[in-house]
This record gives structure tokens, C-alpha cells and sequence, in this order.
């Protein structure tokens, strides 16, 4: 379905302003959450978070507690545990749970939760344990977290298919983009196979390739959450983004030609540079059948593609892809050579090149057509 | 043990800023490597007064600094030769980006690197992510800060690792004010600079996703073989442009000083797209012997600039630019011809199209990219003096 172009408001909403601030107080009393994002188990995570907490707790000052490890844990680990003060986990139906309400009672600083995708028995009060770092957090109690990205719900399935096997636990990615702070624990994928039993040399190469895909999610991941605290920033500080480290190309298609190729393109150039794919086109009113049939046939490509498609309303055609380029932070823009050109158009410059003469800061691809 | 013919292993180690730690993490890895028994030494180490990052120099072999006179003061270098000379399996080389300074056998610490891997020497180096070559463009624009040392694309590729450092802005700020990072005059210029939040983010994204890139090149050169792909002519009969199983992009620069941002685009987004990328500069003979000399100055700069990029160039003879460059684009098989935007629209243009125009107009059988400038966020602060390339 097309969406209508909002724009934003020159003006800041009052309403919005008093969300912004009531927001604002809500999180200055709320802890904050750290969240440490590995591509496999073996890359250090645990060790990462609970260094963490040590140089917190002997160079800070802060009160620090360990709320939650894994069972299995390697000396380095062992030797950081020792010098932390941990509040042991309790059974419930035979299942280690984090002891939400002895870590409430102690009211520490900063609490330490490796596992944030463990689930718990039924009869506790959180079916997850990120529902529980959420209570934390809400009681003004910080975390310092850790994650496997094979546990975040919405990469499940990719990572699911090139691992070859898939988990029942998961975390909500927007959990992580509610956390203060991210940070990717990032090893070549050497470093893990270790931990992932024998085989031969080609079993050995191809858990490498798993590794190295997972390993590039990860990072994907967190360049995203990373994008989006940045826009945040920005936001929040009244400074223009008119920058941007993610590729967004903008197609620009038209009820007069058939934009499949260069819909295919965008889709390739977003996947290849993880970047955006966003369409857009210009309303008009006095389409003949055979320009709506092919607008809509465009219109269904692009939804096929994956894209963000947008019906915009403009007197200008160029002038209106512009404004909206420039107020999604287009980094290219492709537009296809008008079929239609008049003779005017052959001697001033048709929407194309009124596009090319408009896009400051913006490039312009243009496709045969 | 590697055959001593055999090229040395580089890994490089990633960070977005100073401070992020990626010398720590250097040395460890030189610790790590002495505990499993390799024959490991530091070439060269920049300790920038950390008192942690010195800690971590306790045990390990040192190789010592060359001294190089230049104009009255004295410069120390890494001592490439006496590294050499002392053969490790393994080597620590501190600020891969470093410059040299002049009379140094060689321009950049990275052409030293070259060497060290040539004699079979593995090599664990740092960097930050805007010192790549390909992303100058951009943080400058966001950062206002024109990144003088540079190490081309290419370098980074070939490295058989690369792992990020990574640290959230808000930490590394804390590390900043407790001086952890610069002495306090130095801290107070940064802050001005690049350690701004905002900046830091974006730097910071920069090197995820650059990483992830080096990740993804890694592993895709590993599944596949490229397949064969056609030499550059200059005669025969007109080809149509490769069905898109591939890209080929044909650069075209001008004397204009935008070229070499438009070089940086154009191979920036056919590495992206595993795509074929030259360059080539039209003029009306096939060489420059007779521009005017600034002129030929600016291009000959721009084709050396795009060769060190490892960018096949041509000067195309013709009278005619644009019917040239789709001419020659037609016959090597081009997809994308790139070009700048032009500057500003004269009222000339109005009568004559430009040189955009008029490629857009005949090569409507493919793709022509037209690069605009970027320009500076209004938001970012000038850059404040004393702070150079080297420190970032």
C-alpha cells in the first residue's frame, strides 16, 4: 500500500515537546542498559561485560553485583567472578532463574545479566529474562548485559538459516534498541571455532563461511541501532542530518516507462551497500489507462522489491522528488530519460535535468529507458 | 613455520578514533601470540603517554626506533631494516596510516608494512576508519576535518584480517576527561574536533559497516571465482553494454578539482558492486603535452591519484568530450559512466548544454551517474589548529 508523504513540522509540536521531556525525566530515572552483541559463543562476550563491571566496580567506585552467568564458564571468566559479588541464581521447576527480587532488595548500582535470551519456567513473574532486565532498569537498577545475535527474534531466521539450526529463546531487537549503549564484541571467526566441536578441514572452512555471515550481521546489526541513536542525537539537538553513513537510494519511477531494471538495480545497489531502498512517485490526476497499468505495474515491482514506496503530491515533478530526496537523506536518486520530450524540453532542459541541476549534494543515476 | 618465500599474514586491527583502544588490543594480541610460543616483537609502538597502554609493553621485545634528521629536528621512525635484520614470524606495527617523514626510504609506514610482508614477516597494525581513502569525502563533510593521511582501499583488502575495536561515543568521552586519551591542552582541542558526540557516532558507524564490508569481501572471494572479464580497447565495433551479470564503470575526470572526489565515489561504489572501474580524461590529442600547464598539473595529479587507487586510466583523443567518452564507453562494454555535476549553471547553459547534458543525452542505452559535491554540515564546527591527521 502507498503511503502519504508526512512532513515533519517546521515548528516543534507542543505536545511532542512535553513527550520529549516527559521522556527525557523517565530515562534520566530509569538505568541505563549496556548491552555487549556477539556473533557466536567463544568471541568473549561474558568476559567483556564482566571486565566491565570489574573496572566499574575497582576504578569507579560503583556498586556492582552479578545477577546472572552462564552455568559452563571458563577460567578467565572464573578468575573476574571471584572479585565480583554474585547473587546466586535460584530453581524453580529444576531451572536456573535470575533472582529478580534479591537483586531488588540489594539495590545495586549496576547489575551484570549474561544469557538476556534465557526464558523462565511459567510460574515466575517474566516469561524472558529481558522482561526482567526491564524491571531492573525501571527500579533505576543499570545492567550490563550480553547477547548472542543468533538470540535477537528478528535476525532468528537468517541466522537460523546459515547456522542450520534454529533456538527457541529470543530477544526483541528493539529491546537492544532501547539500550544506552552497544557494544560489538567482534574476533575473527578462528577464535570461535574452537568451540564448535571437530571436523574435517572442509567441515572446518565451511563453519568459517557461517561464522564470517553471522559475523557481518553483527555488525549490520549495530551499525543500524548505532544509525538510529545517531538520528536521535541529532534530532534531539536540533542539528540537521545531512549526512549519512548508509547508502539510501531513492527510485523515482513514472506512469510513462517501465522501471523493472531500474528497480532491480536500486535493489541490488541497497542489498550490496545494505543501504535503503526507497520509491517514490509524483501523483497526476489525467492518467490514460495505459499510464495507470503501467504505474501500477511499477508500483507492484517496487512493493516486490522490498521498497519503501511513497505517493508524493507536487506541481513540479523534479522539485518534488527533490524536496522528498533531500528530506529522507537520499544519498542517489535514480530517474530514468524522459520518452516524452518536447521541444521546449529539448532546448531548457526536460525533469531530468532540472533533477541533475537541483541535487545538491545528492546523485543522480540516469537510465536508459 | 611458513615457507620463507610466502607473504606474511597482515591482520589490522579497526577503531573509529584515538582512545577506542586498539593499541591495548595490539599488544595483547603480541602477548597472546608470545604465550603460544611465536617469535613476536613490537616494531613500532606509539605510546601517546597511556599509562595502561605502556603496561601492556612489559615482556616484549622492543625493536628500536630509527633516527632521521629533517631541517634541524630529529624524527624517529620505525626501523624497518633492523626489523629485517632481526627476522620475527611476527610483528606489532603501531598507526598503520603514519606518514614518514621526508628522507625516510619510504613515503608511508604502510609501504613499510609491504616490505615486512614481502620477507614473510606477519604483521598486526591499527588504524582508524577515516583514514581509509575512500571515506575522506564524507568525514569531512560531517566532521569538517580533512584527513591527510590516507591508505588506499586496496591496502585494507588485501589484509587477511580485520577486526573492529569497538567502544560506545559515551565511553570513550569519559576516557577523554579522565585523560586517559590526551594530555589536557591536547583534550581540549579534540573535543573541538572529532570527539563530539555526534561525530563519534557517525565515525563510529563508518567503521561497523566498514567492517562488515571487509567481512563480506572476505568471505565472497572465498565461495567464488570472478569470472573473466574483457580488457579495455580503443578500436572495433561498438559493443552494447554487458547485460548486468556485472558492472563496468568508466570514470570521466575533467582538470576540475571535484575529479578526485568523483574518483573516490566512482571506485568506492564499483568496490561495493564488484564492479570493472577506469578512468578516463578526453582531450583533443592523446596526450597533455599542450594544456595549459596548471591545467595538465590537475590532471596528471587525477590519473596518478586514480592509478594509486590501482584504477586503470586512458587520455582518450578526441574533439568532441562527450561523444568520445559514450564512443569509448560503447566499446568496452561500460554500464555506469560517472561524472561530476557541474559546478554551478551558467547562463551559457541555457544555449549550450554541459558536458553532463549532453552525455545524458547520448547514451541513453546506459547508466550515467552524475556526482554532486558534498558539502559541509552546517552544524559542525570549524576545525580547531593543532590537531594533524596523525592524531585522529
Amino acid at each position: 500500500m502507498a503511503q502519504n508523504l508526512v512532513l515533519r513540522p517546521e515548528r516543534p509540536d507542543p505536545d511532542e515537546l512535553l513527550r520529549k521531556v516527559m521522556a527525557e525525566e523517565a530515562r534520566e530515572r530509569r538505568g541505563k542498559l549496556k548491552v555487549f552483541l556477539g556473533y557466536a559463543s567463544g568471541v568473549g562476550k561474558s568476559l567483556r561485560m564482566l571486565d566491565e563491571g570489574r573496572r566499574r566496580k575497582e576504578r569507579n567506585g560503583e556498586d556492582v553485583v552479578v545477577g546472572a552467568t552462564q552455568l559452563e564458564s571458563t577460567t578467565d571468566v572464573r578468575a573476574l567472578l571471584e572479585r565480583l559479588e554474585v547473587i546466586p541464581l535460584r530453581y524453580v521447576e529444576g531451572v536456573p532463574v535470575m533472582d529478580i527480587d534479591a537483586i531488588l532488595q540489594r539495590k545495586p548500582q549496576v547489575c551484570l545479566v549474561d544469557g538476556l535470551a534465557h526464558d523462565n519456567p511459567l510460574s515466575c513473574r517474566h516469561r524472558h529474562r529481558w522482561e526482567e532486565v526491564d524491571e531492573l532498569l525501571d527500579n533505576g537498577i543499570s545492567v550490563i548485559a550480553s547477547v548472542n545475535l543468533q538470540y535477537i527474534e528478528e535476525q532468528h531466521d537468517k541466522v537460523a538459516q546459515i547456522r542450520g539450526r534454529s533456538v527457541e529463546e529470543t530477544v526483541p531487537q528493539a529491546f537492544l534498541g532501547r539500550a544506552t549503549e552497544i557494544e560489538v564484541v567482534d574476533a575473527p571467526p578462528e577464535s570461535c571455532l574452537g568451540c564448535e566441536g571437530p571436523g574435517g578441514e572442509a567441515d572446518r572452512l565451511r563453519r568459517e563461511q557461517q561464522l564470517a555471515q553471522l559475523r557481518e550481521i553483527a555488525l549490520l546489526l549495530a551499525a543500524d541501532v548505532v544509525d538510529h541513536q545517531l538520528e536521535r542525537y541529532l534530532l534531539e539537538h536540533g542539528m540537521e542530518q545531512i549526512w549519512s553513513a548508509n547508502e539510501r537510494f531513492l527510485v523515482w519511477i513514472t506512469p510513462y516507462g517501465d522501471a523493472g531494471p531500474m528497480l532491480e538495480s536500486g535493489s541490488r545497489n541497497a542489498r550490496r551497500f545494505h543501504g535503503e531502498l526507497i520509491v517514490a512517485y509524483v501523483a497526476r490526476p489525467d492518467l490514460t489507462p495505459a499510464e495507470r497499468a503501467m504505474l501500477d505495474r511499477n508500483l507492484k515491482l517496487a512493493r516486490e522489491a522490498g521498497a519503501d514506496v511513497h505517493a508524493l503530491d507536487g506541481e513540479d515533478p523534479a522539485e518534488t522528488i527533490l524536496a522528498f530526496a533531500r528530506s529522507r537523506g537520499a544519498t542517489q536518486i535514480f530517474a530514468a530519460h524522459g520518452s516524452r520530450q518536447t521541444w521546449v524540453e529539448r532546448t531548457l532542459g526536460g525533469p531530468v535535468d532540472r533533477l541533475i541541476r537541483g541535487a545538491e549534494g545528492i546523485d543522480v543515476r540516469v537510465f536508459p529507458q | 613455520m611458513a615457507e620463507p618465500a610466502a607473504r606474511g599474514h597482515l591482520k589490522i586491527i579497526l577503531g573509529y578514533a584515538a582512545g577506542v583502544g586498539k593499541t591495548y588490543k595490539m599488544l595483547e594480541e603480541a602477548h597472546e601470540l608470545k604465550r603460544q610460543g611465536v617469535d613476536v616483537v613490537v616494531g613500532y609502538f606509539e605510546p601517546h603517554g597511556r599509562k595502561d597502554t605502556i603496561g601492556r609493553l612489559e615482556g616484549m621485545e622492543v625493536i628500536p626506533r630509527r633516527r632521521i634528521e629533517y631541517r634541524g629536528v630529529t624524527f624517529e621512525e620505525m626501523d624497518t631494516d633492523a626489523i629485517l635484520r632481526r627476522n620475527p614470524q611476527s610483528c606489532a606495527v603501531d598507526e598503520f596510516a603514519h606518514t614518514n617523514v621526508p628522507g625516510s626510504e619510504r613515503g608511508k609506514r604502510w609501504e613499510d608494512v609491504q616490505v615486512l610482508l614481502a620477507a614473510g614477516i606477519d604483521v598486526i597494525t591499527t588504524m582508524n576508519v577515516q583514514h581509509l581513502e575512500s571515506l575522506n569525502d564524507q568525514v569531512w563533510q560531517f566532521s569538517g576535518v580533512r584527513v591527510r593521511e590516507r591508505i588506499p582501499d586496496w591496502v585494507v583488502q588485501q589484509a587477511d584480517e580485520v577486526v573492529l575495536v569497538d567502544l560506545p561515543p559515551d565511553a570513550l568521552l569519559n576516557r577523554l576527561k579522565r585523560g586517559a586519551v590526551y594530555s589536557p591542552e591536547k583534550a581540549r582541542i579534540a573535543a573541538q574536533n572529532f570527539f563530539q558526540e555526534s561525530t563519534l557516532g557517525a565515525l563510529r558507524e563508518l567503521a561497523l559497516r566498514q567492517t562488515a564490508h571487509e567481512v563480506e569481501g572476505r568471505y565472497i572471494a572465498q565461495e567464488a571465482e570472478p569470472a573473466p572479464r574483457p580488457d579495455l580497447r580503443s578500436t572495433g565495433a561498438p559493443q552494447a553494454p554487458a547485460v548486468e551479470t556485472y558492472d563496468r564503470i568508466l570514470i570521466a575526470i575533467t582538470a576540475d578539482p571535484p575529479s578526485a572526489a568523483l574518483i573516490r565515489r566512482g571506485k568506492r561504489v564499483a568496490d561495493y558492486l564488484h564492479a570493472d572501474c577506469f578512468v578516463a580524461f578526453v582531450h583533443s590529442r592523446g596526450d597533455l603535452a599542450d594544456l595549459p600547464a596548471e591545467d595538465r598539473k590537475a590532471v596528471e595529479n587525477h590519473l596518478n591519484f586514480a592509478r594509486s587507487l590501482r584504477i586503470e586510466t586512458r587520455i582518450l583523443e578526441g574533439e568532441d568530450v562527450a561523444q568520445t567518452l559514450v564512443g569509448f564507453a560503447r566499446l568496452n562494454r561500460i554500464t555506469q559512466i560517472f561524472l561530476a555535476r557541474p559546478r554551478r549553471p551558467s547562463r551559457l547553459a541555457l544555449l549550450r548544454p554541459s558536458l553532463v547534458q549532453q552525455v545524458v543525452r547520448l547514451a541513453r542505452d546506459m547508466q550515467v551517474t552524475v556526482v554532486a559535491e558534498r558539502h559541509r554540515a552546517a552544524a559542525a564546527a570549524a576545525p580547531a589548529p593543532g590537531l594533524n591527521g596523525s592524531q585522529i
